[in-house]
């Protein structure tokens, strides 16, 4: 039924991965390139579902699991990375960070 | 049927994607970002994938998201006063169309047609997911947000 739809989830993946790298390099607010890797994992996880359907098996599943499970914890540190670099530097451009420290 | 909609979804995420990447106010990024998010795990649905579509709506557009926003708001909503120059603006779209080009030649090399049935249903994710080679990586995972969870604590104090 849905075997015929892995190559355009594949081909989706493809460009949702690199509309956000586009993002990342484009953007100058750091919470939308924040914004632009959550898309370019989502579009990771695509690809992972589309070879699961594509193998029958269920690893990718799995995987995709437990992408969402880093994916929360990154964005919880990140956007509290993000809170503390804005109180140093009162600004949300990302030429302003230029130190490992704030 | 099922075509029909993947297509209609996978527009909808497409369009939404370009409103994240084009917009200049981070709101509008954020709101376009949560419809690619939901139309995405429409996608997973008709891939015969229905737990990882609900973890897509409830974690991703709900958990994540909320998140997202609320730094915004916490933050103070500012549009980006300044775009990009133009050699910037070349350099990345070729750099982006050469990943493109490279993945896709990765990806649709690997393409086989479906061989075997497909049993993605709840009980058939939990089953390989809570069986040895997986179980002590999903046990790991729980000292990870653990580590998270304290790490953001220590990370967002106003003293810190």
């Amino acid at each position: 039924m849905s075997g015929d739809l892995v190559q355009p989830a594949l081909v989706l993946s493809l460009a949702l991965f690199v509309l956000g790298a586009l993002g990342v390099f484009l953007r100058r607010n750091i919470i939308t390139v924040f914004m632009c890797v959550e898309l370019m994992l989502n579009a990771v996880n695509l690809a992972f579902i589309a070879f699961s359907r594509a193998r029958g098996t269920l690893d990718g599943q799995v995987l995709v699991f437990f992408v969402l499970t880093v994916a929360a914890a990154e964005a919880a540190v990140g956007l509290a990375i993000i809170i503390s670099l804005q109180r140093g530097q009162d600004t949300l451009d990302v030429d302003a960070f230029r130190l490992l420290k704030w | 049927m099922s075509a029909i909609l993947f297509y209609v979804f996978a527009a909808l995420a497409v369009a939404s994607a370009l409103v994240v990447v084009g917009q200049r106010n981070p709101v509008y990024s954020a709101f376009g970002l949560i419809v690619t998010l939901c139309s995405m795990a429409a996608i997973f649905g008709l891939l015969g994938s229905p737990f990882i579509a609900a973890l897509q709506v409830v974690v991703y557009a709900g958990a994540i998201m909320v998140l997202f926003l609320f730094v915004l708001m916490l933050l103070g909503v500012k549009s980006e006063d300044r775009t990009s120059g133009s050699t910037l603006k070349a350099v990345a779209t070729a750099l982006a169309l050469a990943l493109g080009l490279e993945m896709g030649v990765v990806l649709l090399g690997a393409v086989r047609p479906p061989t075997a049935p497909f049993d993605a249903s709840t009980r058939a994710v939990a089953q390989v997911l809570f069986s040895p080679p997986y179980l002590y990586a999903f046990e790991a995972t729980s000292i990870l947000i653990l580590a998270a969870l304290v790490g953001s604590i220590v990370l967002a104090r106003r003293d810190a």
